[in-house]
């Protein structure tokens, strides 16, 4: 008897009205989730440095995490495109359609309370379910369809990693090696957290290990990574029709979000020195 | 290495979207003057294939891609999602009924 195993659900109390929006602690569990839209508040976005690093301001305000904890980024390009992204909100502010901001805030904030470790193992948990090593036997076109662009992905990421993969027409998927998997293990931990975060990000949008680590080491550009991902959709699509309202909003969407979390790693984990070459004569 | 085609192509898409997303003083905008920067100074390169150069110039196609994306999605969004709900006269008025008109309001 179920119900008399578990609790009766609590509805979620409606948010304070408070500037940020943000999660209150006191009532229970609630999401980690700041309200859909606002209207826009501030003038001017502007950027300024301070002692954690690049801060934004909104008019004189700074901005603050949905933990109330200021919002400091590490590099300069990263800040900029987040003001960017707040000064290009018309009159009401779609926070869905930030999605840097919304990554700078779960590095900061970490609402998941994962460590490093913790991560880094998600993220190749993931080797196990990828999506370029799941194959159907048939229809015979589709199977063929993923034969010509899935190999050529799992074939560079064993060389580039030198590791093992292969993939799979079985429900059960591939089976990993345990040393491909700590390969990956220690490929991963030299990304700082930051870093980690958005390849975590990356790796649940396109549901692939393979196809973040290609993306993520410039093999193939966004576009493709999510054409790949997708690969079965367009097979359909390209079958049955195109239908805007879902096909093109799930492309697009998901090509932000790629789009941003690849940008975000990159940026966290750069060090941007201009070496000048001595001139010859 | 990615199949990005020409920096100058990418260059200007992306200075295009910055101008969509900016409005009237885009030039000004942080954005805009942090990547004419950024491909001036890897402009000056004497080698062929210069890593940092091809770094950025994935940078600037990512970064165009998700600006691009953003725009287009809500875009799709505005036209087909943004509705939101019908009110009971147009529920009513799908089916060809009409609401009942109370004299005095209701109850």
């Amino acid at each position: 008897l179920w119900w008399a195993h578990s609790p009766p659900a609590r509805f979620p109390r409606p948010p304070p009205a408070d500037a940020r929006g943000g999660p209150v602690g006191s009532c229970g569990r609630r999401a980690y989730a700041p309200p859909a839209e606002r209207k826009r508040f501030y003038q001017n976005v502007s950027i300024s440095q301070g002692e954690g690093g690049f801060e934004i301001n909104l008019d004189h305000r700074k901005l603050k995490t949905p933990q109330a904890k200021l919002f400091t980024v590490p590099s300069e390009a990263l800040a900029i495109a987040v003001a960017t992204e707040w000064d290009s909100q018309k009159d009401t502010i779609k926070f869905y359609t930030m999605h840097l901001t919304t990554l700078c805030n779960t590095a900061l904030d970490n609402p998941t309370q994962r460590n490093k470790t913790q991560l880094i193992r998600a993220a190749v948990k993931f080797l196990e379910t990828d999506t370029v090593c799941y194959r159907v036997e048939e229809p015979p076109a589709l199977a063929e369809l993923q034969k010509n662009e899935w190999d050529p992905v799992v074939a560079w990421a064993e060389k580039r990693y030198n590791v093992t993969i292969g993939s799979s027409t079985s429900i059960l998927g591939p089976n990993i090696p345990a040393s491909t998997k700590e390969t990956f293990v220690s490929h991963l931990a030299s990304y700082n957290m930051w870093a980690l975060q958005g390849i975590e990000f990356v790796i649940t949008q396109l549901k692939s290990l393979i196809l973040s680590m290609s993306l993520i080491d410039r093999h193939i550009t966004v576009e493709k990574a999510v054409l790949l991902s997708r690969l079965e959709e367009e097979y359909q699509i390209r079958r049955w029709g195109n239908v805007e309202w879902a096909h093109d909003y799930d492309l697009c969407e998901l090509r932000a979000r790629t789009a941003a979390g690849t940008l975000f790693v990159h940026l966290c984990s750069e060090s941007s020195t201009v070496k000048h070459k001595l001139l010859q004569d | 290495m990615a199949a990005l085609g020409a920096p100058l192509r990418t260059l200007r898409a992306l200075l295009r979207e910055l101008r969509h997303a900016a409005g009237r003083s885009y030039r000004d905008s942080p954005a805009y003057r942090h990547v004419l920067e950024a491909f001036r100074a890897h402009r000056v390169t004497s080698e062929k294939l210069c890593r940092a150069q091809q770094e950025l110039h994935f940078q600037a196609a990512t970064y165009l891609c998700l600006l691009r994306s953003v725009r287009e999605h809500e875009a799709l969004h505005r036209e087909y999602h943004g509705r939101g709900e019908r009110s009971p006269q147009e529920v009513a008025g799908l089916v060809g009924f009409r609401l009942p008109q109370q004299p005095g309001g209701k109850g």
